[in-house]
């Protein structure tokens, strides 16, 4: 129940940020614009801010009397997927705009003498050059989105059986002095977690590579 | 074929200053490594911006398009084939079809299904040509196009090239190979143009 609840909204957290974070991605890797550095330093933010600090952020952005308190945000299952998505939104970026780096131009630009147009040379040349690292991305995504906390705490609570997930439920239980409940989701968390990193690791261009 | 050429680019080792009005439908440009050669092949392509240019192919100006509107034709040297398509996807990719003339002429029917990883330097090449041509430019630039082959496969090239209808600006620092195509020949030294005998 907790884990199936965990996956789902992970997954679908990992779903909303995948196309803003790659349009970002790529903006990041082959535009030059003004105001491009905070773009790139707000995007990193969710990163080193304390968790619940980007959880706060959120809860008066989404809470009673926030400018988008009308999508019903708060203490429900969206309030840990919006939670996940800010969460994980860097970690996407990042693996995606690298994986844009290293597609080479030289591509893109032969694809333009061919006759392409930008949205061309974007679908058939630099998005399936960059796939694996964009689904690596993804998949670092949606490891990071299991495992949030801090931001989902204050945004959805931690209500069992409506809001709660593997993390807050493993520290609901140990509250609870509940301790072969609270190893049984650890055990579950290394393993979704394990399988997660290994595939993004498989996935994800290297340096040496 | 038409060329009128007047670019202008300064490189940090050089300004690049092509002057060239020429009427010849496979013209050579030769000059040392160095000498700007692909800069001034990539300014025509559209891939590399000059500081100025005219550029006219038969009185039509195209400087100021893109790249993808300029129907300028460019086999790079490292042929830059795209590695996630096959021969077909390759070739296709500027083409509404495939024309059997060209893939008959290049010698490349029985790659269509390879994967771009399987072939060889020469494949490779060939393959680079015709997806270049079947895009119908007005005009194809081939950089170095023999470098890295062997005689019998360079020869092979050569004589394909000749076989081919649309104007070409082929790219050599060998002389040998410039008279065995060209009829015409454009000298291009530290970004300075001037012209030279294709024989001499």
């Amino acid at each position: 129940m907790i884990v199936l609840f965990t996956i789902r909204t992970a997954l679908l957290a990992t779903l909303l940020l995948v196309v803003p974070g790659t349009w970002i991605a790529w903006l990041l890797a082959r535009r030059d614009w003004r105001g491009k550095s905070i773009v790139e330093t707000l995007v990193a933010l969710p990163l080193v801010m304390p968790p619940v600090a980007t959880g706060l952020i959120l809860l008066k952005t989404f809470g009673r009397h926030g400018p988008l308190a009308f999508l019903d945000v708060v203490f429900t299952w969206r309030g840990v997927v919006a939670a996940m998505s800010v969460m994980a939104f860097p970690l996407y970026v990042r693996s995606a705009r690298i994986a844009f780096e290293q597609v080479s131009r030289r591509y893109e630009e032969i694809a333009r003498t061919l006759g392409a147009r930008e949205s061309r040379v974007f679908f058939t040349i630099t998005v399936p050059l960059a796939m694996r690292g964009l689904i690596g991305g993804a998949v670092l995504a949606f490891a990071r989105a299991l495992g949030e906390f801090g931001a989902t705490v204050l945004v959805a609570g931690n209500i069992p059986g409506r809001t709660a997930t593997l993390s807050t439920s493993i520290y609901n239980y140990v509250q609870l002095g509940q301790d072969d409940a609270a190893m049984r989701l650890l055990g579950i968390s290394v393993v979704i977690a394990f399988a997660a990193v290994w595939t993004s690791e498989l996935l994800l261009p290297r340096r040496h590579a | 074929m038409k060329l009128r050429l007047a670019v202008t680019l300064a490189l940090p080792a050089f300004t690049l200053e092509a002057d060239v009005d020429i009427d010849s439908s496979a013209i050579g440009l030769f000059g040392p490594s160095g000498s700007g050669k692909t800069t001034l092949l990539e300014i025509i392509a559209g891939i590399q911006a000059p500081d100025r240019a005219r550029i006219a192919i038969d009185g039509r100006e195209i400087a100021h398009l893109p790249a993808r509107e300029r129907r300028i034709g460019y086999v790079p040297q490292d042929d830059t084939l795209f590695p996630h398509m096959s021969v077909r996807g390759n070739v296709l990719y500027g083409a509404e079809a495939l024309d059997a003339e060209v893939l008959k002429t290049l010698e490349i029917e029985s790659l269509l299904d390879r994967t771009v990883a399987k072939l060889s330097g020469g494949e490779r090449r060939r393959v680079a040509i015709a997806r270049a041509l079947l895009a119908k430019p007005a005009l194809l630039l081939l950089d170095e196009p023999l470098s890295g082959l062997d005689n019998a496969r360079a020869s092979l090239i050569i004589e394909m090239l000749q076989r081919i209808e649309t104007p070409i600006l082929f790219v050599s620092h060998n002389r040998d190979e410039i008279a065995a195509l060209c009829d015409a020949t454009i000298v291009l030294d530290h970004g300075v143009t001037s012209y030279g005998d294709p024989r001499s």
